[in-house]
């Protein structure tokens, strides 16, 4: 029983380290402009793509794949920032959310088009020796996923919490004209924040895709999941974002493991209602006062 | 008077949507001076320095700066080239800590660690209440240590012509005081300024010169003890 229940911590923690990083993506840019950016999940998507056709396609070794996979969605994480979303300035927060579902639908499409509807794999980082602890095993893309993401995590931290630039972004969501007035130029960090969240999303497609494969649509539910984990932390927390994707993680795959896995996304779902009914500002929410 | 205005404004109007709030608006500021606006709620203030900062755009006229026009710069650019506005209601980034909020008041300047450094530690001399709230949130500070705040702030920003849009707004008599005499202080120590007020007496008393504002146009300019003496001025503005 205990070699299962930590089976199910490993892959909870793994599934949810993903979601962490998606949830830590949607966290930045609504952090930095008040947007909801429900393209995010399509950035794992495109940086799962690129890395599996760069690599079976080119010939390419995986690394090189892999980091050129990652940098093309940076690229095209900020070409989306600044070819659609500054465009749209002065539209409202809800259009430029409408922007970013459009661009999702799009970004889709464009998958679609170039790559197919197959399910694709990428070979595993280091092999696929199991690792075994007890009775429970581990691949070492498991570690590969956690260490990844934890480095990733602590980086992202560190930038908002002791770099002037980081400082800066969070400048421009606490109040847009004063940083204007000390100036910050805005429409930088914007695209900073954008391309920021972009390479989180990229590194959590290439890191879990050796686990779980990919496809066209694979930013659907990962999209959907990383949203859940950020409001499920508290929406615009970034450290709440990475808690509540790693939450939901372990909820999911407990619920698949002792209940049944037919209903995991529904518990994980049933965990966020009631959280939200209970706690609406998110576990680790500031209270919406504190937010001026 | 030296003959190269530091600030040029020249017919500059500004329109909120459909709303004209500038109504070709023209006037100088000379090096070293302290250049006082007065106008009642509404005249357009506010308007006016958002204009100069650019965070809100002239829909005609031109606005120089030390013999560049910058009516088009985008707003950190203006910031760069020395024109840093203390805002409206403090505006200080309340999340954020006091040390926080005056290292992205320099911003611009960060590259240059020596200057900041020494400027940092001037402000804090300056503002002793901001060194002891140091790491605390800018949100917990009262009004008129959020205005010392603010002003900090812009300082880092290296002005050579600082805006003050109503320093003393909502703060009680005896820090309104403190406010001027600092606001005197920096003129003097050679920062070019230019003063928004309600409290037109407070602001004339200390400026070289004034501009009245009226439903977004300038109706008087003149010496500020002039102003102080002119019957329309003292009837509207002042009171007696
Ligand atoms: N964002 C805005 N949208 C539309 N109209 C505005 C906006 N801001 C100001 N106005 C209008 O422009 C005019 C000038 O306003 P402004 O804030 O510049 O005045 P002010 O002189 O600074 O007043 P106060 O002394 O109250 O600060 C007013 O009629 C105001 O209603
Ligand atoms: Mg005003």
């Amino acid at each position: 029983m205990w070699d299962q229940i930590l089976q199910f911590l490993f892959t909870g923690v793994t599934v949810g380290a993903t979601y962490a990083l998606v949830a830590l993506g949607f966290a930045i840019i609504y952090n930095a402009s008040d947007v909801v950016n429900f393209a995010q999940g399509e950035f794992v998507m495109m940086g799962a793509m690129c890395a599996v056709f760069l690599y079976s396609g080119s010939g390419l070794p995986l690394p090189v794949a892999l980091l050129l996979a990652v940098a093309l969605t940076i690229v095209l994480g900020m070409s989306f920032q600044r070819f659609a979303i500054a465009r749209a300035r002065g539209a409202s927060v809800v259009s430029t959310i409408i922007i970013t579902i459009g661009a999702s639908i799009f970004l889709r499409g464009v998958a679609l088009l170039l790559w197919g509807k197959d399910i694709l794999a990428m070979p595993h980082f280091s092999g696929e020796t199991p690792i075994q602890l007890g009775r429970a095993t581990l691949l070492p893309q498991n570690l590969w996923v956690m260490g990844g993401t934890g480095v990733m995590v602590l980086a992202v931290h560190y930038f908002f919490h002791h770099t002037t630039l980081g400082k800066a972004v969070i400048a421009c969501s606490c109040n847009r004209t004063a940083a204007h007035l000390v100036g910050i130029n805005v429409g930088l960090m914007m695209l900073i924040a954008y391309g920021l969240s972009a390479f989180l999303g990229a590194m959590a497609g290439v890191l879990v895709t050796p686990i779980t494969f990919t496809s066209y649509d694979a930013g659907v539910m990962l999209g959907l999941k990383g949203f859940s984990a950020a409001i499920l932390g508290g929406m615009g927390n970034p450290m709440g974002a990475v808690a509540g994707g790693l939450l939901l993680g372990l909820i999911e795959s407990m619920a698949a493991g002792l209940i049944s896995s037919g209903y995991k996304d529904a518990i994980g779902f049933v965990v966020l209602l009631l959280v939200l009914f209970l706690r609406p500002s998110g576990l680790f929410g500031k209270a919406s006062a504190e937010r001026v | 008077m030296p003959s190269d205005p530091m600030l040029k404004v020249s017919s500059v109007s500004t329109h909120y949507g459909p709303v004209q709030a500038l109504h070709g608006i023209s006037m100088e500021v000379y090096p070293g001076e302290l250049v006082a606006i007065v106008g009642a709620n509404g005249a357009g203030k506010t308007t006016l320095l958002h204009t100069l900062s650019r965070v809100q755009n002239a829909s005609a006229g031109q606005v120089w700066f030390d013999g560049m026009e910058i009516t088009r710069l985008p707003p950190h650019k203006i910031v760069a080239a020395g024109v840093c506005q203390v805002p409206e209601g403090r505006q200080v980034f309340a999340p954020l800590s006091v040390d926080d909020n005056l290292r992205l008041g320099g911003f611009t300047q960060r590259k240059d660690h020596h200057w900041f450094e020494q400027e940092l530690e001037r402000v804090y001399d300056l503002f002793p209440i901001l060194k002891e709230k140091w790491q605390q949130a800018a949100g917990t500070l009262s009004g008129g240590q959020q205005q010392m705040l603010a002003i900090g702030r812009a300082l880092l920003g290296r002005p050579r012509l600082l805006l003050l849009d109503e320093p003393s707004m909502g703060l009680a008599p005896l820090l309104v005081e403190e406010i001027f005499r600092i606001i005197q202080q920096l003129n003097e120590q050679g920062v070019t300024i230019l003063l928004v007020e309600q409290n037109a007496r407070a602001a004339l008393g200390i400026a070289d010169r004034g501009y009245v504002l009226e439903t977004g146009s300038v109706v008087l300019s003149a010496k500020a003890d002039e102003l102080l003496e002119d019957e329309a001025v003292r009837r509207a503005y002042l009171g007696y």
